[in-house]
């Protein structure tokens, strides 16, 4: 079985049962809130005074055991973890809405969920809290428009893990999250002892077990380790659609293409021509990151100017970064002297989820071959290697080469069959808790 | 410190009242539900976004118009796209149903407010109305409130989650000294 169930991923009228199972998984979420204290507002504030802090425990009980087990399948190669929701990150939104929620809460007396929870149990003050929640959400969306260009793009880094905040492993991640819970649950109830005069010998023994458990449970995580980048890569599809104009007054026919990655290679939908490599640097809906992936001698010799040099073998390093590039418009464009390498590269950066990668078709040897006939400086070499360069350079000039920065006006009509398809992030605006 | 409701209210059928679960319980069973929610859908659990689908959805009926020139109303219900086809609407009143089951089982549900022991019932609707208000704003701000993002981007380690996470736990203990009359 391979999880998450594609037919389970959005509710949809073909399938009725898409709502029986989340309306299941609603339901088990109101009864386990419930049942914990969280219909009761004066519990839940507690926990800002520090005399009871079942919010604090709830909430990373629930963090902790979900993450082990979900990490768990993930490294068991039971759940496929790049078909998982990952809220994306919008640090400017995310932290002024949060700050705005903390208010929020402690006012109230509730959050959302647990709101919900209150009101159907005959809460009053509940009741309330939701009431107040249509007026907050409706006026949300009023007013959205006075900042919308902040809130889509500011602080956006897409999906972003804290392994890779970090640069550990998951596994590491997963235990130190562990700890950490351990160390705020130990603290939540020398607090409670201070200050909400509990006793804490009356507390069930079976929690230190539970504790020793979840550690357990954690360091397996770490042991049986998460699928690496080949393991990734069978794993990865690519949709294409295709449109197919029909004749006046009819919709078109949209017809929708899923690959596997080694299919995306080998109908050839990940090549661009340099001429469309060349023109995306004019094109205003998109941001092309030239990504060179040979040597630095070759890259000193020749390069497309604006070119950024990362050799193949160090391009693992980078992925971070890569991810992280801000513009969700951005395009990189992989490059080597003719296709092996950037081939390589493609699928490493392709495996680690980095969006938008396409390779050059025939390399740096193919961008010669189209903009630098009239260079006169380039000659042919005879008989190149595989993955060398096809020309002869007397200097290592560069990015100075007429061909490295061919002249827009020059090259303004070029034909070409568009290859590049913008994936933008996967914004749900309504999706995730919203 | 629990609550005791006023004597005079019985609970729904009568049934007696029956102590909250050990939080490590309770959180555990909720572990379960988020892992199975993950596995089994992809996504994890919310609820702030069905408040706004809902408000989208009356806000479409009577200004279908408006709708298609608000750009984030757009997104949701732009054209002949209706708000409420998303998985969230089902978890929404799932949670209700939980929620109501559980209370009604353990003996908690009826009619009662919850509250400090200095306020009156008015002046915690109030504060609830306004609290519920300024928390689902801020929730569609985060794009996720406690449950969207603190529990399912904190369990699939999204970094953003964490910071939302702590700039929620971090704004509610620093306004928490100031409204302290309200709870204690």
């Amino acid at each position: 079985m391979n999880f998450p169930l594609p037919e389970f991923i959005t509710v949809s009228a073909a399938n009725p049962w898409t709502y029986v199972i989340f309306g299941l998984i609603g339901f088990g979420f109101g009864f386990a809130l419930e049942m914990s204290g969280f219909g009761n507002s004066k519990k839940l504030a507690a926990q800002f005074y520090f005399t009871d802090l079942t919010v604090l425990k709830v909430m990373f009980t629930a963090i902790v055991t979900a993450m082990v087990l979900t990490f768990g399948a993930v490294g068991l190669g039971i759940l496929n973890f790049s078909q998982v929701w990952v809220n994306p990150t919008y640090l400017s939104s995310g932290i002024v809405g949060g700050l705005i929620m903390g208010v929020g809460f402690i006012v109230g007396g509730f959050c959302p969920t647990t709101s919900l929870a209150s009101a159907s149990t005959g809460k009053i003050d509940g009741m309330y809290f939701v009431a107040g929640g249509l007026v907050g959400a409706f006026l949300f969306g009023e007013t959205e428009k006075y900042f919308d260009h902040w809130y889509t793009n500011s602080g956006y880094f897409g999906r972003v893990t804290l392994d890779q905040v970090f640069n550990l492993p998951i596994g590491v991640v997963v235990l130190l999250v562990v700890l950490m819970a351990l160390f705020m649950f130990w603290g939540a109830e020398q607090l409670e002892r201070i200050f909400g005069k509990k006793d804490l010998t009356k507390e069930p023994k079976l929690r230190v077990a539970g504790a020793g458990i979840l550690l357990v449970f954690a360091l397996a995580v770490i042991f049986i380790g998460q699928p690496n980048l080949e393991q990734k890569y069978a794993k990865l599809t690519f949709t294409r659609t295709e449109t197919i104009p029909q004749l006046e007054g009819q919709e078109p026919i949209v017809n929708t293409y899923t690959y596997t990655a080694d299919e995306m290679l080998s109908n050839r939908l990940v090549f661009v021509t340099p001429a469309e490599a060349f023109k995306a640097k004019y094109n205003q809906s998109m941001n092309p990151v030239y990504l060179d992936v040979r040597s630095e001698a070759d890259y000193n010799l020749y390069h497309i100017e604006g070119a950024v040099n990362v050799s193949a073998e160090r391009i693992e390093e980078v992925v971070p970064v890569l991810l992280s590039e801000p513009p969700t418009n951005t395009v990189f464009i992989v490059m080597s002297n003719d296709e092996t390498a950037a081939v390589d590269t493609w699928k490493t950066l392709v495996a680690s989820t980095v969006p938008n990668v396409y390779i050059l078709e025939g390399g740096v040897n193919n961008w010669i071959a189209f903009f630098g006939p009239d260079d006169e400086p380039l000659q042919p070499n005879p008989n190149p290697g595989p993955d060398q360069l096809a020309y002869l350079f007397d200097a290592a000039l560069g990015d100075r080469y007429e061909s490295c920065d061919p002249n827009p006006t020059e090259y303004e009509n070029l034909e070409f069959e568009a290859r590049i398809k913008l994936q933008l992030k996967r914004d749900k605006s309504g999706g995730g808790c919203g | 410190m629990m609550t005791t409701a006023p004597a005079t209210r019985k609970s729904l059928f009568n049934r007696p009242e029956r102590p909250y679960v050990h939080p490590y319980f309770g959180g555990m069973i909720l572990g379960i539900i988020l892992f199975l929610a993950i596995l089994l859908t992809g996504n994890g659990l919310g609820s702030s976004g069905g408040t706004t689908r809902l408000v989208t959805f009356v806000e479409d009926q009577i200004a279908p118009a408006h709708v298609d020139r608000t750009p984030y109303l757009l997104k949701l219900a732009g054209g002949d796209k209706n708000p409420l086809d998303d998985w969230i609407i089902p978890v929404f009143f799932g949670a209700l149903l939980g929620g109501f089951t559980s209370g009604t089982i353990f003996g908690r549900t009826k009619l009662e407010t919850t509250r400090g022991p200095n306020v009156s019932d008015r002046t915690r609707w109030l504060m609830a109305f306004l609290g519920g208000m300024i928390f689902l704003y801020g929730a569609r701000m985060a794009r996720g409130c406690t449950s969207g993002q603190a529990l399912t981007g904190g369990t699939t380690l999204a970094a953003g989650s964490w910071v939302i996470m702590l700039c929620i736990f971090a704004s509610a203990y620093a306004v928490a000294y100031f409204v302290r009359k309200f709870w204690n």
